[in-house]
């Protein structure tokens, strides 16, 4: 058995064009661990897109004097994406609301949660002492 | 990541380079609106050569959708891969939207 690792641990200034290349590094490495590849091509950078854009957008406001550090922890049962910003969290319970029902399917936000949750096995909101999303993915 | 516009017959065609996400939803966004603002009615979005797309790049489609509507247009979506065609299930937009498994086959009757 490995014993857990830290694969990468990147701090990024509040800016959404900064997501798409920490996603792609993230997913080139999950590439190396032999997943499923739909983890490496959906699950991951979907959900992971959604947390960093939440820390960016809701947690720091897209300050750009803020920053979001993304830890990504590699065991042999699972994947661990810690998202960390500068904010002081969000209500999760309504950020949840299932926006696949009739009032809000045409609702053009609401779904970033929803996805995090449909996408990952575990999905955490913790103050450490700064606002975490721990995203999960078990292998 | 790039979208590229063009007309087949009287339907603008979008093309998705790469990924439709929270850092480019607005630039596809103003894209069409510039064209349905010019009186293009009939939109179809191609998704042959796009990663993946996120919450943000969801919401866009939905109000592309509902604003081509209003005007009296229609936003058809085509080549969804595997992972893609799993997120609109996900999210039910596959039944908010008319999709095709081809660009041709979207074209069709449009």
């Amino acid at each position: 058995m490995t014993p857990p690792y830290v694969a990468l641990d990147v701090e990024i200034p509040s800016d959404v064009r900064q997501i798409e290349p920490i996603v792609a590094l993230v997913t080139d490495h999950c590439k190396t661990l032999h997943l499923p590849k739909r983890q490496c091509s959906l699950n991951i950078p979907v959900a992971l897109s959604e947390a960093l854009s939440n820390a960016i957008i809701r947690g720091n406001h897209e300050d750009p004097r803020k920053h979001v550090r993304l830890r990504a922890t590699v065991s042999d049962r699972a994947l661990v994406f810690d998202v960390v910003d500068e904010g002081a969290g969000f209500d999760m319970a309504t950020a949840s609301r299932d926006p696949t029902t009739p009032q809000e399917i045409d609702s053009e936000e609401g779904r970033g949660v929803f996805l995090m949750h449909q996408l990952m096995d575990r999905v955490e909101q913790f103050q450490s002492p700064q606002h975490v999303i721990r995203l999960t993915l078990n292998r | 990541m790039s979208f590229t516009l063009k007309k087949e017959g009287d339907v603008v065609v979008v093309d998705v380079e790469g990924q439709l996400i929270v850092g480019n939803r607005q630039e596809l966004k103003q894209k069409v609106l510039d064209d349905l603002e010019k009186g293009e009615r009939k939109f179809l979005i191609d998704f042959a050569q796009t990663g993946y797309i996120d919450s943000s790049g969801l919401g866009v489609l939905v109000s592309l959708s509902k604003k081509i509507r209003e005007h009296g247009g229609e936003l058809r979506l085509a080549d969804l891969n595997d992972d893609l065609q799993t997120l609109f299930e996900l999210t039910k937009l596959d039944t908010l939207f008319q999709i095709s498994e081809t660009r041709e086959r979207a074209l069709e009757g449009f």
